[in-house]
């Protein structure tokens, strides 16, 4: 069969069935929006892992006088901001363990300094007033995972308000995001079930709808591949309209969303590329095909026997 | 042309065979009556030969093709010789007289040039000349036929198989429709027509086949619809 007249049947066959296309488009367009949403997700965890991880130290909190920690506490009950004699201490003590690689002291205005670039945007820099928030040594590890052993060796120590690892911070963070991605996939695969089904009904309705078509097709000898094929094309045509919508909104969230918003506020973590954008199109757009035409052949096998 | 050895066919669900041990043989350039009562198992000899059905014993040779061997997609090249004509004429109601014809060599992919040469002539042949832009709803009964045998023609066959094309046609038109067919056949085209029309068996005097419950009871050269008559 020639190719306009392969392409003016699936015209017509679309234009016949519009209801049913429309409802396969936008379940396809739901199922591409979740799955890319999720694929950017997991691109985003990765991206931040990738800056964070090598960013990340074990943090030591020191002691100010607004502390609540019981290693704070003076024998009156009384917080007791870290002196002198501590701090050296345990700047000396940190030093002489083998797992530490680095040590940066970082003063209560510095800590002001950086929570006030972090969230210049935000009302809660213009509240918090400067000497709140608690001078900290910033520990490198030569291994992020042997932070115990700092933990171990400061935690609850006189002077020491909190030992933090980040990374644990980070971890917790990264597990929330990925909880997201996967009810994100969950659902992408949940609306990829109800596609399949609806391409597989609308490939009946059509069949049955053109059964005279298909029927004067196969007495005068035409191939099954010329009988199934405009059907086959109908319901692949409508799943890429539905995954080029979805990448539409994909890219529209990345422009607007994440580029427009999310970016200029939160400066202090990189976000996803237009790289990753582009990865999860590609990657709605194949999948819908691949589930369009796997869905069409099951079907056809079915409704068109010849 | 046609060969069937033997042939029985039990369809799932029924008890008693649709066909039962048929033997015959038809030529090339016959023109074949198929008569007997409803449910006689006409419909079904002419499924055998069309592949709709196989036959639950026995062997259907149909232009030199077992089709008990045959695998299934080579049946649309068989098809591709073979014209079929239905009671229900089976047209297209949204495409027009030429478009009909037409749709039927487009999907075997013939090529345009060709389609635009072959169609009128076809039309010419049956007699519609000048109703090419016309739909189906806009013809007679007859003419509507004429359009189905155009179609079935058109790629010109070596078999025509024709189930009851004058069913629903007036005893005049029936006869316009029967020469239709006879000039087809004189063209060397085989004729294979299944029927209830008594008058026109008996006015053709051509080949008669009689089935009855699924047996074959008459072949006759020259023969007439019954021996009641």
């Amino acid at each position: 069969m020639r190719a306009t007249v392969v392409l003016t049947e699936v015209r017509h066959g679309l234009r016949r069935n519009l209801g049913l296309t429309v409802a396969v488009v936008l379940t396809v367009l739901v199922a591409g929006v979740l799955g890319g949403l999720s694929f950017l997700l997991r691109e985003q965890v990765s991206v931040m892992k990738d800056y964070w991880y090598d960013k990340v130290e074990v943090s030591i909190y020191l002691c100010g006088t607004e502390s609540v920690a019981p290693s704070c506490l003076g024998p009156n009950g009384v917080a007791q901001a870290v002196t002198d004699a501590q701090r050296q201490q345990i700047l000396l003590d940190l030093k002489s363990l083998p797992q530490v690689k680095a040590v940066y002291y970082e003063t209560k205005a510095e800590a002001y300094q950086h929570f006030e670039q972090q969230f210049k945007n935000s009302p809660i820099a213009q509240n918090a007033p400067p000497d709140s928030l608690p001078e900290s040594f910033r520990v490198k590890l030569k291994d992020p995972s042997q932070y115990l052993a700092v933990t171990g060796a400061f935690q609850g120590r006189s002077g020491v308000e909190q030992v933090q690892d980040e990374r644990q911070l980070l971890d917790k963070l990264f597990s929330a995001l990925s909880g997201i991605q996967f009810g994100g996939l969950v659902i992408a695969l949940i609306m990829v079930v109800a596609a399949l089904l609806l391409i597989a009904n609308t490939i009946r309705v059509a069949a049955f709808t053109r059964r005279r078509e298909t029927g004067i097709m196969r007495l005068v000898g035409a191939s099954n591949l010329s009988i199934q094929l405009p059907f086959l094309l109908e319901s692949v045509v409508a799943a890429v309209l539905g995954a080029l919508l979805a990448w539409g909104l994909l890219t529209a969230f990345k422009a607007w969303l994440i580029d427009k918003v999310l970016a200029p506020n939160f400066q202090f973590t990189p976000f996803f590329g237009w790289d990753s954008v582009w990865k999860a199109g590609a990657l709605v757009i194949v999948v819908s095909m691949v589930i369009a035409a796997g869905a069409s052949m099951v079907t056809l096998r079915r409704y068109l026997r010849v | 042309m046609i060969r069937f050895d033997n042939v029985t066919k039990l369809y799932p669900s029924q008890t008693r065979p649709a066909v039962d041990d048929i033997t015959l043989e038809i030529e090339k350039g016959e023109f074949v009556f198929l008569v007997g009562a409803s449910g006689s198992g006409k419909s079904t000899l002419l499924r055998l030969m069309l592949r709709e059905e196989r036959p639950t014993a026995g062997s259907v040779h149909v232009l030199g093709k077992d089709l008990n061997r045959l695998s299934s997609w080579k049946v649309p090249a068989l098809r591709r010789q073979m014209g079929t004509v239905f009671q229900d004429f089976r047209l297209l109601p949204n495409k027009s007289v030429f478009e009909n014809v037409a749709f039927a060599l487009e999907v075997i992919g013939k090529p345009r040039h060709t389609i635009a040469t072959v169609v009128p002539e076809v039309l010419e042949l049956v007699g519609l000349a000048g109703k090419e832009g016309r739909r189906p709803d806009e013809l007679s009964g007859g003419e509507q036929q004429r359009v189905a045998i155009a179609r079935a023609f058109a790629n010109r066959p070596m078999l025509l198989i024709a189930d009851e094309p004058t069913g629903n046609l007036d005893p005049s038109t029936s006869v316009g429709i029967m020469r239709l067919l006879d000039r087809i056949n004189r063209t060397g085209t085989t004729v294979v027509m299944a029927t209830h029309d008594a008058a026109i068996v008996d006015q053709m005097r051509k080949r008669v086949i009689e089935l009855e419950g699924g047996n074959l009871v008459r072949d006759q050269s020259r023969g007439v619809y019954g021996y009641s008559r």
